[in-house]
């Protein structure tokens, strides 16, 4: 057990907890943060996607050991405050989400994206968010969202 | 109102409609006060009716009896409410019902039998006429109510978007206004069809409306029953091995009780369940625990060795459960021109719902009451089995439905329920969060069984099909034998069998049950033949569908779509389908490619026309045929489940591999044919299209047959080489 902290949406938090604890256990059980989730455990499914210093990275492969640096850990409650950020407004007007448990972690992924690359392809998207799974079949609509908020945010800058 | 009617009594007389029975049963409460005052008190603080909430600002909340896993039930039934209720859809809000199936279940699964059950892509097709009634009944309330207190015929007023209108002097008045008059008629009338909204007036049904849910959903503020967290909370999982029913023998159960945060271990008959502090604490020591397992029926089974056996049952003389039997199939092959015989088949695939499985569950202190959180699709009965698992009464038992990280048919189940419950009553009232790895999720799953199909056909010279002959041999009864009708053909002679066996495997209802592989196999028997006779299958199957007109029309819609005649790039061909699913009339087409030195199959465009009866949300049947397709490609192209001596050999995404986004086509179109029958089911009908439609796209593009899903890489290399 070792006390730490964690600065998560701008905030700090003290856990006190072995330090090979998962972070997305962390996140959910430990501190209430929900809306990132549990869905292979092995990084391959894209649901616990969370940015640590503005990078996409699984929650779940991350463990309390690797944040020990103060690192800068946004999860989907803290990417904007009333759900409105360009990329959730444009999960809306797409009517992306299905069922929704994958959507934090493909908003997550898609927030990334167009932060590094504004103006993506169609191929482009896909490579990048090809680790993100939906099982409910959304893929379409997902590039679809994606490709609103590029245009709208390529307008205004 | 001077008697007091029992809560069943009532239910009986009001022909379903329970009005002012909310959570606290208070029906019985305000018929037994007679004093007007108090009525108006309860009415302003509870319900307006069973189905909604009136708050005195007009604010609306409808509540949805169905489960919600991104099918669009919060939207499509509160929608049909509104529209018949003539509500301000912006102050509408959507809440789960509470589970109580006597007032919100359907009887349209089992007549006389009301059941909460979201499967079969039931859910709008059960609930439209209910949905109207109670819509109707709640506007009726309302303009009854203020008839009363204006002193005018009720004949006289009318409603338009929230409000009530005085047609004569054109007073109005919110619906959340009218509370202090409310008062509750005698008998609540049955509206029949003629006395429902004209469809040209309305402003919900036909047109598209938000998702109540996505919001929600994009904030990663819908609440799952995996999110649920509650003061004093436990965890608890099990360890259920690979070996389905085979019993455990815990060696090390001191060592395990030893480790940090873990409390009690807990017995199943095919697992060993610990109970802990903290998940993390639980996971640990789950993977610590040394179990010695029994063997099981499954012992010594291989799903790829099997399809051997099954040929063999396949050309037994005796016969299994008839199906169908039209005409004499036997004279029609005796006497056919041509006869085809083919075999296909389809080994396990597995939900991979997103959420894995999960419930929290508390019992109470004397273990004569539980509170259950969970993502459910519900079930014949919709207390999930707690009560007769804890041997408690029904009304003891509350169950918080949650939305649901995917369905598919997994959640029809209530093992994992049961299993939370079987934990929480260790501990009570402490209450348990059961959690399914995804490891547990895959192997511990139950699969859309593996079948072999055996067809038959009959042709006379000229290749009309005489005869159509259609043998399922598998596990799991309608499991395996939806979908083997084609009532739409017209095929003289038919006949069709379930030949049983049984492996031990667990099974379940998988997205279109048996249709995915039974079409698979009926849809590519008819273009084997239409190729056989040099005939174009869509041509083929207009001849077949000739007097199925509804039918036709989808046909005819989506050959044009998708310019079916026209000529497209050489290494690329389209392929049709067309079926029935849960009363739904679907015809779909894909464009592929095959890449023929590493034998993978691309989709590039899925073109689809449905006719489904009145659609509620044109979009949100659009999406559904979408990712009913996108989920069919994956189960057609990826996905397979095997198993080796009993034991299940996936156990994660990294060997169950599903459709990711760079699999994904560039477009999937989907047409709506418009019609004036009721709704009927669309969640399942794009998902059995895709097959079919793939290998007749095959064949068509190599002259080559794909007869086993999955279409793996090495199944299309041999094809191609055969």
């Amino acid at each position: 057990m070792a006390s730490q902290s964690l600065n998560i949406n701008n905030k700090k938090y003290a856990v006190d907890l072995n330090e090979d604890t998962s972070l997305l256990w962390v996140l959910r059980e430990h501190l209430g943060l929900t809306g990132t989730k549990y869905g292979c455990g092995i990084a391959l499914c894209g649901s616990c996607t969370i940015h640590v210093d503005d990078k996409p990275m699984r929650a779940c492969s991350l463990t309390l050991s690797a944040l020990n640096k103060g690192q800068k850990i946004t999860t989907i409650e803290g990417l904007s405050k009333n759900g409105d950020h360009p990329i959730q407004q444009a999960w809306v007007e797409a009517q992306a989400p299905q069922c929704g448990y994958c959507q934090s972690g493909q908003i997550m992924q898609a927030v990334t994206l167009l932060a590094e690359n504004p103006n993506p392809t169609r191929e482009e998207i896909k490579a990048y968010m090809n680790g993100n799974l939906c099982r409910c079949g959304t893929y379409l609509r997902i590039v679809k969202a994606i490709e609103i908020a590029a245009k709208k945010t390529s307008v205004k800058t | 109102m001077n008697k007091v009617v029992s809560r069943r009594e009532f239910l009986k007389t009001s022909g379903g409609v329970a009005l002012f029975i909310g959570i606290s049963g208070l029906l019985p409460q305000m018929i037994a006060c007679k004093n007007n005052k108090e009525v108006q008190k309860l009415l302003k603080k509870h319900q307006l009716t069973a189905w909604v909430k009136l708050a005195e600002d007009g604010q609306i909340t409808i509540y949805n009896p169905a489960a919600e896993m991104g099918q669009g039930s919060m939207t499509s039934l509160s929608a049909i409410f509104a529209e018949e209720m003539d509500a301000d859809w912006s102050k509408v809000s959507v809440e789960f019902s509470p589970q109580e199936s006597e007032i919100y279940g359907s009887d349209k699964w089992s007549p006389n039998n009301k059941v909460m059950l979201s499967a079969g892509s039931r859910v709008t097709y059960g609930y439209y006429s209910i949905m109207r009634q109670a819509g109707a009944q709640a506007r009726y309330i309302l303009m009854n109510s203020i008839a009363e207190h204006w002193q005018v015929p009720i004949k006289e007023l009318s409603t338009a978007n929230g409000e009530v209108i005085n047609r004569r002097d054109n007073k109005r008045i919110g619906y959340g206004e009218i509370i202090p008059y409310l008062y509750m008629p005698d008998k609540l009338p049955e509206f029949s069809e003629s006395e429902f909204k004209d469809p040209k007036n309305y402003r919900f049904i036909g047109l598209d409306l938000p998702r109540v849910d996505i919001p929600a959903k994009v904030k990663g503020t819908a609440q799952f029953a995996i999110d649920i967290q509650l003061p004093e909370m436990l965890y608890g999982v099990l360890e259920r091995g690979s070996l389905h029913g085979a019993r455990p023998n815990l060696n090390n159960e001191s060592e395990i009780l030893a480790l940090s945060g873990v409390l009690k271990l807990v017995p199943f008959d095919y697992a060993i369940g610990i109970i802990a502090e903290s998940l993390d604490q639980a996971l640990a020591a789950k993977k610590l625990l040394n179990i010695s397992w029994s063997e099981a029926p499954a012992s010594g089974f291989n799903s790829q060795d099997c399809y051997k056996k099954y040929e063999k049952i396949a050309s037994e003389k005796s016969a299994g459960k008839v199906i169908t039997n039209e005409g004499n199939i036997n004279s029609a092959i005796k006497s056919a021109g041509k006869t085809f015989s083919v075999d296909f088949k389809n080994d396990y695939v597995y939900h991979a719902q997103m959420e894995p499985l999960n419930a929290v569950v508390q019992v109470g202190t004397d273990g004569n009451s539980a509170e259950v959180w969970v993502g459910s699709q519900q079930g014949f009965d919709s207390k999930l089995g707690v009560p007769s698992y804890l041997g408690i009464p029904a009304e003891n038992v509350k169950i918080n439905l949650q939305y649901l990280g995917g369905g598919f048919g997994r959640r029809s189940m209530t093992d994992f329920v049961l299993e939370g419950t079987g934990l929480a009553r260790e501990v009570a009232p402490r209450p348990v969060k059961l959690i399914w790895t995804r490891e547990d999720d895959v192997s511990y799953g139950a699969y859309r069984p593996l079948t072999l199909q055996r067809l038959k056909a009959s042709t006379d010279a000229q290749g009309k099909i005489t005869g159509f002959s259609h043998c399922v041999v598998g596990d799991g009864g309608n499991l395996v034998a939806s979908g083997i009708q084609i009532d739409y053909y017209d095929i003289p002679n038919k006949y069709a069998e379930w030949r049983e066996v049984s492996e031990g495997i667990r099974l379940k209802h998988w997205r279109s049950v048996g249709h995915a592989p039974n079409k698979f196999a009926i849809e590519c028997m008819i273009d084997e033949i239409a190729t056989y006779f040099k005939k174009d299958p869509a041509d083929f199957r207009r001849i077949l569908l000739a007097k199925s007109p509804r039918a036709l029309a989808t046909l005819d819609k989506a050959i044009s779509m998708c310019d079916w005649y026209s000529t497209i790039a050489d290494n690329h061909a389209k392929g049709i389908a067309f079926l029935e699913r849960s009363g739904t009339l679907s015809t779909g087409i894909c464009e592929i490619s095959v890449d023929r030195k590493t034998g993978i199959i691309s989709v590039h465009r899925f073109w689809s026309a449905s006719d489904a009866g009145i659609v509620i949300q044109p979009d949100n049947v659009k999406a559904q045929m979408e990712g009913g397709i996108l989920m069919g490609i994956s189960s057609v192209l990826k996905e397979q489940l095997t198993i080796v001596n009993g034991r299940v050999q996936q156990s994660n995404f990294n060997n169950y591999e599903i459709l990711q986004m760079s699999d994904i086509p560039d477009s999937v179109e989907t047409a709506i044919i418009e019609s004036r029958e009721p709704p009927r089911g669309v969640g399942e009908s794009g998902t059995p299209l895709v097959a079919c439609a793939i290998a007749n796209a095959f064949l068509k593009l190599t002259g080559k047959h794909l007869r086993h899903l999955p279409f793996t890489p090495e199944r299309v290399l041999n094809a191609l080489n055969s």
